[in-house]
């Protein structure tokens, strides 16, 4: 369980968090929507140590973010971020072999060599696997990032916005490869903004807006006309369809 | 079975030729016939007396090389992209200004009675201290902003430059001439008295920039990835640009400021071992850069000493060819 409590976050004196506390709950897929601006990254960076805490406390599987060391954690959780540029010229096997590193510190045995070709397998990237990261489209480059977060095997995966530049295939492929890790055990936070995604896919949703908490809980619960409408402050029509919402946010 | 027999051969000269491939070993080899041609060409009368002054500054030449190589790759890999180096950033006119400043303070004569080595340790230890505060700040908050960094270089190094004018401006000319004779790149007369302590500490610092290595990559992938891999992203920026500041000093004692060198070898490097699976990797980057730049200095040392008798100077064409490749790189627009 991620435990978050407490939190509040700055960024040049205007607050970013205010007040955040919430349980995340292992071995479920959880989503956190909202609209822009709403906090959702900052607290994923905070969850993932990225940032450092500047009140609060959070704990990932009882170790405390803040105190633990980074390369303990890096065992624990694996952080994909939006920003994919990389200085490094790096081909793609040699992206996802620093998913790796917290395993082998630089020094690959047979099984992170494994690890490297499953993930290369699972996100379609083999016949990539030998050109340079610049020599790809957005979306190969993120499912290059992807696979190098999924190398990491860590039993939680914070990815923030991983369906962005993904075709309709490969995110739908991507959502369903999540659920599978859950069902084997493992937890994922997840920033999303396609909602019907969230509904389809996620456990649990924490909806966040102006650094708060606004709603969480299932999707039956968190993804009504009323609570989305408040959110987003626009009217959304939300019918249903095999059992889960389906949000019409586009018409 | 007889297919494996007959294949046996073939596929050991295969891999002896991938191992040939290999840039660290060419250039080795390179490098070595280089040194062998600058120590043994055109030996005559008294043998033992031109060869240990060729000895001298050879190992001047290849110190000044690695110490270059090294501090280029390891600032590039600090700052995320390919067209800044420590020079360009004004590291080397800091510790040209460093210099100024102790002499100003400490006078010549109170500058030659502690020697040399210890004056040398002292300029680096100031030079060392004020690089981290200064570019530790810089370079944690906005790394990711070329234009400001190259900007901020520019104007960095326009202070330090008239900080050590206006203070030669005040020094006694004998001070001045102290000063003076080391803000001024020449490979042909290196300050070879700090030649012993100057190698000692390069090679301490390419010791351990190699071992540090594996983590200089993870530092490559850029802060937040660094930090979501559990790398101490902060310790890890303090040794690089620490090693930077050491190494500069080291090749700024001994040769004067070079602006625009590190940035040819740098890019010669990165084009060379890219060519290589795994060539991104600072195991095979920082060598192949040393190897890069001590070769281009021997054998342009060579070429230009014994060639063209002294017609022309070996930093003045380095500094031209090195100022139309950074023009070319951002005129390119490929900074990154």
């Amino acid at each position: 369980m991620i435990r978050v409590a407490d939190v509040n976050h700055q960024i040049d004196g205007n607050p970013i968090l205010t007040n955040v506390s919430c349980d995340i709950p292992q071995g479920e897929v959880t989503a956190l929507i909202g609209p822009n601006g709403a906090g959702k990254s900052t607290l994923l960076k905070l969850m993932g140590r990225i940032e450092p805490l500047q009140t609060g406390h959070v704990a990932i599987n009882d170790l405390d973010v803040g105190t633990t060391p980074s390369g303990q954690l890096a065992l624990e959780m694996a952080y994909l971020g939006q920003n994919l540029s990389v200085a490094s010229r790096l081909r793609v096997r040699e992206l996802i072999g620093f998913g790796r590193w917290p395993h082998c510190k630089g020094h690959p045995g047979p099984v992170d060599h494994a690890a490297v070709h499953d993930a290369l397998v699972m996100f379609d990237l083999v016949p990539f696997a030998d050109r340079f990261l610049d020599e790809l489209s957005g979306g190969q480059a993120q499912r290059a990032h992807l696979a190098m977060t999924f190398a990491q095997t860590t039993p939680w995966m914070l990815l923030d916005e991983p369906l962005n530049n993904l075709d309709m295939a490969h995110s739908r492929a991507l959502m369903k490869r999540l659920s599978d890790l859950r069902d084997a055990g493992r937890s994922v936070v997840i920033v999303l903004h396609d909602l019907n995604h969230a509904a389809a896919w996620a456990d649990h949703l924490i909806a966040m807006k102006n650094g708060r908490i606004a709603a969480s809980g299932t999707a039956e619960e968190v993804l009504t006309p009323q609570t989305l409408a408040a959110l987003y402050e626009t009217d959304v029509q939300v019918l249903r369809y095999a059992g889960r919402p389906l949000v019409l946010h586009h018409i | 079975m007889s297919e494996t027999v007959l294949q046996h051969p073939n596929l050991r000269l295969r891999q002896a030729a991938t191992w040939l491939r290999h840039p660290v070993l060419w250039l080795s080899i390179a490098l070595f016939l280089f040194c062998m041609i600058w120590l043994f060409q055109g030996l005559s009368g008294n043998y033992e007396f031109i060869l240990k002054l060729r000895m001298k500054k050879l190992a001047a030449l290849l110190t000044v090389g690695s110490a270059v190589a090294v501090s280029t790759i390891l600032f590039q890999t600090v700052s995320a992209n390919r067209i800044l180096t420590p020079s360009i950033m004004g590291f080397d006119a800091l510790y040209v200004m460093m210099q100024t400043l102790l002499v100003a303070a400490l006078g010549t004569t109170g500058f030659a009675m502690i020697g040399a080595a210890p004056k040398f340790i002292v300029e680096t230890g100031a030079m060392t201290v004020m690089a981290l505060l200064l570019f530790g700040t810089l370079l944690r908050k906005g790394a990711r902003d070329i234009t400001r960094m190259i900007l901020t270089g520019v104007i960095l190094g326009t202070l330090f430059r008239a900080g050590s004018g206006l203070i030669g401006r005040v020094l006694d000319p004998n001070a001045f001439a102290t000063v003076q004779s080391v803000s001024f790149a020449n490979f042909s007369r290196a300050h070879t008295d700090v030649l012993g302590i100057g190698a000692t500490i390069t090679v301490l610092g390419c010791v351990i920039a190699m071992w540090l290595a594996p983590r200089f990559d993870v530092l490559g992938l850029g802060r937040d990835r660094a930090i979501a891999l559990g790398l101490p992203h902060g310790r890890i920026v303090v040794a690089a640009l620490g090693l930077v500041a050491v190494l500069v000093s080291v090749s700024t004692a001994l040769v004067g400021p070079v602006a625009f060198f590190g940035l040819i070898v740098a890019g010669l490097a990165h084009a060379i071992a890219q060519r290589r699976p795994g060539g991104a990797h600072h195991r095979i980057l920082l060598p192949v850069a040393a190897l890069v730049a001590m070769c281009v200095l021997v054998g342009g040392q060579t070429f230009f000493e014994r060639v063209m008798g002294q017609q022309a100077t070996l930093s003045v064409v380095v500094e031209f060819l090195g100022g139309l490749f950074f023009l070319f790189l951002l005129l390119k627009g490929k900074i990154r």
